[in-house]
């Protein structure tokens, strides 16, 4: 089932809800929003291209497989739960760095947990939603 | 050295996401699951000796001040059984490098034997309600798909009793944790063992009590809720029995032991004919359903659940004797079954049938065989000077001091049950005549052999020992005992006050 009109709609949608996936990810320290949402976004956008396009193009668009998404999420996300041990103190403590950064805030590994938060999900999604769509 | 408490749940997390991003490498696989579970048991180790000389030690995740944060709490018991884990997981990665197949280490094995340890390290050393659950359902997640990997229909259909069972247990805890909620206010352990002192344990308490107690004995495999026990666990490989039967059933006992001295103490006392109730039916019901097996894995998932009754009768008598019994019982059905498991498993992949009826005559060519079965087996059954013997001996010794004749009566008699079914199988597999329809047997070749055979004998070699020389283990768990009926130093070590 081919649709001209999603095919034609998705090129423009793919690159905008990766970088409002990225807003919602940025924007979710303080007010709604963070890795898990940013994450299925991310998985939609990419579902809606493999809709329009077929599983194997999906898979080529990502570039990545999907499992890969999942593994360096929980990696990056135990990072910054071990970086605290670094300096110290418990495990998963909340470090920040001292001067703000532009358009963030004071960044800290908070954030690094959310940005593997928001690869794990958004891997996890898309390795059901290729799965689901393979044709076999 | 209050980060040694955070090691048992990184090193079998940090070894799964490594697995994962080496999901076609299965030789680097193996490599670090075995390492993985080395390591795991040199930290258990060092957390003994620090509880040992320090005391109770806590953590707080985050370094939010508990009761806010999330509390790790490590005492004797839960360093004990975090040896065991360790130990244990090493044994059955070590086995798993001869009994998995290809096609499930292809699926994420060795990964996810990783991710339940980091549930079970997860629920052993957690301080905090909430924090149970979730490493409950790290547990459960991980454990479902070890059950059904390789996707057979009895494994799936095994997989279904059990994952269906174990979310009815799910939702009980996380009705009995909210409830607690809504009467304390907290639900950090130690803080809510403060809260509950100070109130009157009439209307709500008393039924949180009880939802929390079918829902860990749903885990646990106590009567009346055993059933799904041995209907599941007899369909996966042996290894992976090996490791449920051993911990996971074992979580369960664990988390009602240190729930019911810590939080509901009161309970416990004025629940214990219920308590003492469920344990004597769950020694006897499991051995009955043992006699009547007919097939191997299903007659040790049936003395699965007999052995559980002895864990809960510690519990019920709640005497410092009784807890120390109830510990070293532990441990010891740890070995002593998983050694059994793990032979079994061994006999299975020679014969290529796991029927009573079609097995048979293996002393002949196997005499080392035999023994490595046997010695278990009388360890199992309770048999003097192996380790089963001196954990049954306390648990009687506390039974008749608390003058509960009925139950010690059960315990010795289910004992003789035990020897029964666990020697008749004995018989059926190695003494008896091999059927003349028999299968030949298939020869493994001599490194398979060895990694099946090496973990099985060193777990019957720990429990001769513990058997030969009980004295240091029995104080160990005597210490424990001590720590779980009075929870001072563990409030104190996790509040920092006294109350």
């Amino acid at each position: 089932m081919h649709s001209l009109i999603l095919a034609t709609a998705i090129r423009l949608l793919l690159p905008l809800m990766l970088l409002f996936s990225l807003f919602l990810l940025l924007r979710g320290h303080n007010e709604p929003g963070g890795g898990f949402v940013g994450g299925l976004v991310v998985a939609a956008a990419f579902a809606l291209y493999t809709l329009a396009h077929g599983e194997k193009e999906g898979r080529r668009m990502l570039r990545v497989a999907p499992l890969q998404l999942v593994a360096s999420g929980l990696l990056i996300a135990l990072t910054s739960g071990l970086l605290p041990l670094l300096a110290g103190l418990p495990f998963l403590t909340a470090l920040w760095s001292a001067v703000p950064a532009p358009v963030i805030g004071h960044a800290g590994t908070p954030l690094l947990f959310d940005l593997g938060v928001y690869l794990l999900v958004a891997g996890m999604s898309l390795l059901i939603i290729f799965t689901l769509m393979e044709e076999n | 050295m209050k980060n040694l408490l955070f090691l048992p749940l990184i090193i079998p997390l940090a070894t799964a996401v490594l697995g994962l991003l080496a999901w076609n490498q299965r030789k680097f696989q193996r490599i670090a699951g075995i390492c993985s579970t080395a390591l795991l048991s040199v930290t258990a180790v060092l957390l003994l000796l620090e509880v040992q000389q320090h005391g109770i030690l806590s953590a707080q995740a985050g370094n939010w001040p508990a009761p806010f944060g999330i509390t790790l709490v490590a005492d004797t018991f839960s360093a004990l059984m975090l040896l065991a884990t360790g130990l244990m997981g090493l044994c059955v990665t070590v086995y798993s490098l001869a009994d998995a197949d290809s096609d499930q280490e292809a699926r994420g094995y060795h990964p996810l034997l990783q991710v339940l340890l980091l549930g079970i390290c997860g629920s052993f050393l957690t301080g905090d309600l909430f924090n149970l659950y979730v490493w409950f359902e790290v547990m459960l997640i991980a454990s479902f798909v070890l059950l059904a990997l390789g996707g057979k229909r009895e494994q799936m259909e095994g997989a279904i009793k059990y994952v269906a069972l174990n979310l009815i247990a799910s939702a009980l805890l996380l009705a009995g944790i909210g409830l607690l909620y809504g009467v304390t206010g907290t639900l950090n352990m130690a803080h809510l063992a403060i809260r509950l002192q100070e109130m009157p344990h009439t209307g709500t308490i008393p039924v949180i009590a009880v939802l929390l107690f079918c829902a860990f004995s749903i885990k646990a495999a106590v009567f009346p809720f055993y059933f799904w026990l041995p209907a599941s666990y007899h369909t996966p490989p042996i290894a992976v029995i090996t490791i449920f039967s051993a911990l996971l059933s074992k979580v369960g006992i664990y988390v009602l032991i240190r729930v019911f001295t810590l939080i509901f103490p009161q309970e416990t006392i004025t629940g214990q004919p219920l308590i003492l109730g469920a344990a004597g039916l769950t020694m006897l019901f499991g051995a009955l359903g043992a006699i009547a097996q007919p097939e191997l894995r299903r007659l040790l998932s049936f003395c699965v659940v007999s052995q559980i009754g002895y864990l809960l009768m510690g519990l019920g008598l709640m005497t410092p004797l009784a807890l120390a019994g109830s510990i070293f019982f532990m441990l010891h059905i740890m070995a002593a079954k998983s050694a059994l498991f793990l032979t079994s498993g061994v006999v299975a992949r020679m014969s290529g049938t796991t029927m009573l009826k079609e097995l048979g005559g293996l002393y002949k060519r196997y005499p080392l065989l035999a023994v490595l079965f046997l010695v278990p087996a009388l360890s199992v059954a309770g048999i003097p000077p192996l380790s089963g013997f001196w954990g049954k001996l306390a648990l009687v010794q506390a039974g008749l001091q608390s003058e509960q004749y009925l139950l010690v009566a059960m315990a010795l008699g289910v004992s003789v049950l035990t020897l029964y079914y666990l020697v008749t199988a004995w018989i059926a597999l190695f003494w008896k005549n091999q059927p003349a329809d028999a299968e030949k047997l298939h020869h493994l070749p001599a490194v398979r052999r060895g990694q099946m055979i090496v973990p099985a004998l060193l777990l019957a070699l720990v429990s001769l020992v513990a058997g030969l020389l009980p004295e240091p283990l029995f104080r160990l768990c005597h210490i424990a005992s001590e720590q779980l009926l009075n929870n001072d130093a563990y409030i104190k070590a996790v509040l920092g006050v006294t109350q």
